[in-house]
């Protein structure tokens, strides 16, 4: 039985399941979901998943949502097989949701809403708010000034292994690495980030990923 | 040796405070004043280093996000009290995809009202009532979609009480008491009564006799 993942595969959300899934050698096929004609809030999408986001998963009888959620379900499935996701206790899980509540709360508003007003709504043929940009940016440095403390005293956000709480940046820091207008220098700036960053963009699953994509 | 939780006026403390509770587990609470400014002391910072509360420490071992303290608490008293993460991996799964749409969808609206409408005239600004607006709108489509769930399901992560459904309390609370908007929880059948359910649980009875909010 093969997992089902609906959203598209150059999505970030979506993005975070497909590298938790090649990390833990899970066979999955992407469902793709049309962002760009609204196809997510749709009738039969919101079936899946009501506020109309992705991604989704179905297997077998299993449907959930919430990417957090998603890759937490997995790692702790299959705990036994590949890296250990949720670190080697308790404790050290305890870690991992830490930093992937860090992630959620205090990394991911900023980087959406900087994307949304450098990229995204210029796309789309609408001024970006750059007075909110910047103050996001500014807000973002704070962010990574911290990161830079923590990854000088640890290998890896949760500990000295890769976890959920690093590949749930994967995404988001990829595109500030590429697509997102000079934000490079919030990672390659800071020695222990950008050492970081190297380390986790180079892991194979995550090269896998990019080939799916197609980057 | 009993955990120490900081800030227990405020909502999200109130998270921990009440799942220690439902597993029986001591605690003792050590005051954080926001309003003072406390949660920037380099000596909390030092702690928490987003300055944000609430903090736990038990013995040497310090974590901070509520909802990864919650988590841990949860699963490491799996054996005692009220069981919060369902039976099963696939039920634990419902759980995080409904703890992870709390984070996401319900508390940004809820958050912004409370600040908006509790915390500015003490934090000395005009309160903004195109975003107070703006945070209801949000917050009444997710409690649509609460509705549909919860005609469906008695819990939102099923038929169990769990750390989806407590992690809505505190902020909730604020919503029917001091803001005045108890109709958005009473004009749904089904939310109105899941409301009633886990609010009267003797466990948020005593989290609100112990640490009453500023209000």
């Amino acid at each position: 039985m093969v997992v089902k993942v609906y959203g598209p595969v150059r999505a970030a959300c979506p993005q975070g399941v497909l590298a938790c899934l090649l990390e833990k050698d899970v066979e999955f096929e992407i469902v793709h979901v049309d962002l760009d004609s609204g196809e997510q809030k749709k009738p039969h999408f919101l079936l899946r998943q009501p506020f109309g986001q992705v991604p989704a998963i179905e297997d077998g009888d299993l449907k959930l949502f919430e990417s957090r959620a998603i890759i937490r379900y997995y790692a702790a499935k299959y705990e036994d097989r590949g890296p250990k996701l949720l670190g080697k206790s308790l404790e050290e899980r305890a870690v991992v949701d830490q930093w992937v509540e860090v992630e959620a709360h205090n990394f991911n508003d900023l980087f959406y809403t900087l994307v949304l007003q450098l990229v995204i709504l210029p796309r789309m043929g609408q001024p970006g708010d750059l007075a909110l940009a910047r103050s996001c940016e500014q807000k973002l440095e704070k962010v990574f000034d911290i990161y830079e403390q923590r990854l000088s005293n640890s290998t890896y956000l949760a500990g000295d292994s890769f976890t959920l709480a690093d590949l749930t940046h994967l995404p988001a820091i990829r595109y500030l690495m590429t697509d997102a207008g000079g934000l490079a220098h919030l990672v390659t700036q800071r020695k222990h980030v950008n050492a970081w960053w190297q380390a986790i963009s180079t892991r194979s699953a995550w090269k896998k990923l990019m080939n799916l994509a197609n980057y | 040796m009993v955990v120490k939780v900081y800030g227990p006026a405020y909502a999200s403390p109130k998270r921990v405070l009440v799942c220690l509770i439902e597993k029986e587990v001591e605690f003792e609470t050590a005051p954080i004043d926001l309003l003072k400014g406390e949660h920037k002391d380099p000596d909390y910072l030092k702690l928490q280093p987003f300055g944000t509360v609430p903090v736990t420490q038990d013995g040497d071992y310090i974590l901070y996000e509520s909802r990864a303290i919650i988590r841990y608490y949860a699963e490491k008293y799996k054996s005692q009290g009220t069981d919060l993460l369902g039976n099963t991996i696939e039920e634990r799964g419902q759980v995080e995809n409904w703890l992870e749409v709390e984070a996401h969808s319900y508390n940004p609206p809820i958050y912004t009202l409370t600040l908006q409408i509790l915390f500015s005239s003490k934090l000395g600004f005009t309160p903004d009532q195109n975003l107070i607006k703006e945070s209801e709108e949000k917050l009444s489509k997710v409690l649509d979609v609460y509705e549909e769930r919860l005609s469906k399901s008695k819990y939102l992560a099923g038929d169990f009480f769990s750390l989806a459904d407590l992690s809505h309390l505190p902020f909730t609370q604020y919503l029917v008491g001091p803001m005045g908007k108890e109709d958005m929880i009473r004009s749904r059948k089904h939310v109105s009564a899941w409301w009633d359910d886990i609010s009267n649980r003797p466990s948020w009875q005593k989290v609100l006799q112990l640490c009453p909010p500023p209000f």
